[in-house]
């Protein structure tokens, strides 16, 4: 069960805003962590707390294949996205690396800044404490629950090729 | 079936595929970055294997840093060399390198009918060649790396059908930018783009290269491109792989078709800080600038030089406006060099530049200062995406750029050639 503050943004949050290129000059995750959000909400780093939830508009994570900015997210102790859609390869790169996303618009508009919401993964309910409201969020596609369940794309991987030889 | 279906389906290995579906692909080419190569990399390590599955299919580009700004992307791009080296991969470092997607196009290394993966979102590009192109992450580059394919959600395919004849100064930019308007940053998300019509058969190859870089840019997996004579003259003197073209079917299926009629359409200029809020350069209003790039994996071709060149030549640029010119590839360098753009560039003012993706992403090589507006032929413009978060980005083609560059503010072509 995850649980967290909620830092709420709009549409269209790009991956420049999450992890700006001028920080991608490294790739270690605690690096990154250090300036994320920080063209959208320059306070972001010194007010996320581990499990915090991100909550957003549509596309979130458009723009740049950077896996920097999911690192970034997961690594500055956010426990989970939730978004009313997101960008398509920034949605590959959370799954692979194990941060989770959920896509709710119900849940999106039913969610604003500061409330606190509890996540259930397994059974993709948000319950937002603060209102009292629960929300259930889409389901996986078959394929990605799986890929999800066994630990993400390089231990699936891994499976994949030991089960080869 | 269309396009990408045929080629996604051949792929991997199946008479059909369908929207929706989950396939492992095989990947004819695995492409990363200086700044993606090195996670793609570590987890690389972390699967187990020793070598890389086939050499000859991955290749890595030095570009978006270098010749390296600093200590760290020094660090980074000799990460990337030592295991290019160690695995006796294709790689590309300063003097033979190139802005990654105007690079491999001109080697030769994507074919028509291919599927290419890269750490990069404007991987896209290549669907100009009438291959299946798209961004993926370090991660499925590492996967792909050790295993040679890559799963894959067979994306819905919108079909965009452009009709008319473009005027003087309009082009593959001015298309694309007024679509992205049109549909909106994600109105193409985790589709692909095919791009037909009239005004797409007479788009030159460097025109359908801009289109398909920023398919993105609409949220899109792929954008994509008939193979036609145009193609083939580009890719068969390169080739060093025979070329499998394919074609859609008579009957395949789009999730959406939609036309348009641009015989009228002015340069388009897309206004801070999203891709889609493009509008005719007339309509934009009196915008003073700063700086003018001309360049990137976007615009950075030689017809998109020649086009700058065209307006700048025997012209001076604006004293306040910064001009950087950056060709794409050493060739375009070259070409540049021999055809005199290099030399109408400096007579005028601006700065040519080796090949970088530099001020493109804020990286280096232009940087805005808070306050500073800059008419870019790249393809974000995102809040901070050249510099500062104070600053602004306007997207156009090259000949809005140039043109720009002289006036001092973003102009119509037709403002400095009349």
């Amino acid at each position: 069960m995850l649980k967290g503050k909620v830092h709420k943004y709009g549409a269209n949050v790009n991956t420049d805003e999450i992890i700006p290129a001028r920080y991608l000059n490294v790739s270690e995750p605690a690096l990154l962590a250090e300036h994320c959000m920080e063209d959208i909400d320059l306070d972001f780093v010194k007010r996320v707390k581990p499990g915090d939830i991100i909550v957003a508009d549509t596309n979130f994570g458009c723009g740049s294949s950077r896996e920097h900015a999911p690192l970034a997210i997961k690594t500055s102790g956010v426990s989970c996205v939730i978004a009313k859609s997101f960008a398509r390869i920034f949605f590959r790169n959370a799954i692979n690396i194990g941060l989770p996303l959920l896509e709710s618009g119900a849940a999106v508009d039913g969610i604003s800044n500061g409330d606190t919401v509890e996540v259930d993964l397994e059974k993709g309910l948000i319950k937002n404490l603060t209102t009292g409201k629960q929300f259930t969020a889409k389901p996986y596609p078959e394929f990605m629950s799986q890929l999800v369940k066994t630990g993400g794309l390089i231990e699936y991987t891994k499976k994949r090729l030991a089960s080869v030889k | 079936m269309n396009l990408a279906e045929k080629i996604l389906a051949a792929h991997c290995g199946k008479k059909k595929v369908v929207p929706g579906e989950f396939i492992n692909t095989k990947a004819d080419l695995i492409l990363s970055n200086d700044i993606t190569a090195p996670i793609a990399i570590k987890e690389f390590r972390k699967i187990g294997v020793k070598k890389v599955f086939d050499p000859k299919k991955i290749i890595m580009v030095a570009d978006h840093f270098v010749p390296n700004k600093d200590i760290t992307s020094a660090e980074q791009t000799k990460f990337m060399r030592d295991f290019a080296l160690e695995q006796g991969i294709l790689w590309y470092d300063v003097g033979q390198m190139g802005i990654e997607h105007c690079l491999l196009p001109e080697k030769g290394l994507v074919l028509p009918g291919d599927v290419v993966i890269g750490a990069d979102s404007h991987t896209c590009t290549y669907g100009a060649l009438g291959a299946f192109a798209t961004g993926m992450g370090s991660t499925d580059i590492a996967a792909a790396m050790a295993t040679g394919d890559i799963w894959m959600k067979v994306p819905q395919t919108i079909k965009f059908v452009y009709k008319g004849k473009l005027g003087k100064w309009v082009g593959g930019k001015d298309l694309i930018l007024f679509i992205i308007g049109q549909i909106g940053v994600d109105g193409a998300l985790y589709a692909a783009m095919e791009f037909t019509g009239e005004a797409i058969d007479n788009l030159p190859m460097d025109g359908r290269f801009t289109m398909a870089n920023m398919a993105i840019e609409a949220g899109g997996k792929a954008g994509i491109f008939h193979v036609d004579q145009k193609t083939l003259d580009y890719v068969k003197p390169r080739a060093t792989r025979p070329i499998k073209v394919y074609a859609p079917d008579a009957d395949a299926e789009y999730a959406q078709v939609i036309e348009y009629d641009v015989s009228k359409m002015e340069p388009q200029v897309s206004m801070p800080h999203l891709p889609s809020n493009a509008k005719p350069v007339s309509k934009v209003g009196k915008i003073e600038i700063d700086q003018s790039v001309i360049g990137s994996c976007t615009n950075g071709r030689i017809s998109d030089l020649r086009i700058a060149a065209e307006i700048l030549k025997g012209k001076k640029v604006h004293p306040r406006v910064r001009t950087i010119v950056i060709p794409g590839t050493q060739q375009i360098y070259l070409d540049a060099m021999h055809e005199g753009l290099v030399e109408i560039f400096i007579n005028a003012g601006a700065v040519v530049s080796t090949p970088t993706c530099g001020p493109c992403l804020g990286g280096y090589m232009g940087i805005l200062a808070a306050g500073e507006k800059a008419v870019s032929t790249t393809n974000r413009n995102f809040v901070g995406r050249m510099g500062s978060t104070k600053s602004e980005v306007y997207l156009a083609n090259p000949a809005v750029a140039a043109a720009s560059a002289i006036t001092g503010r973003i102009s119509s072509p037709e403002e400095v050639t009349k």
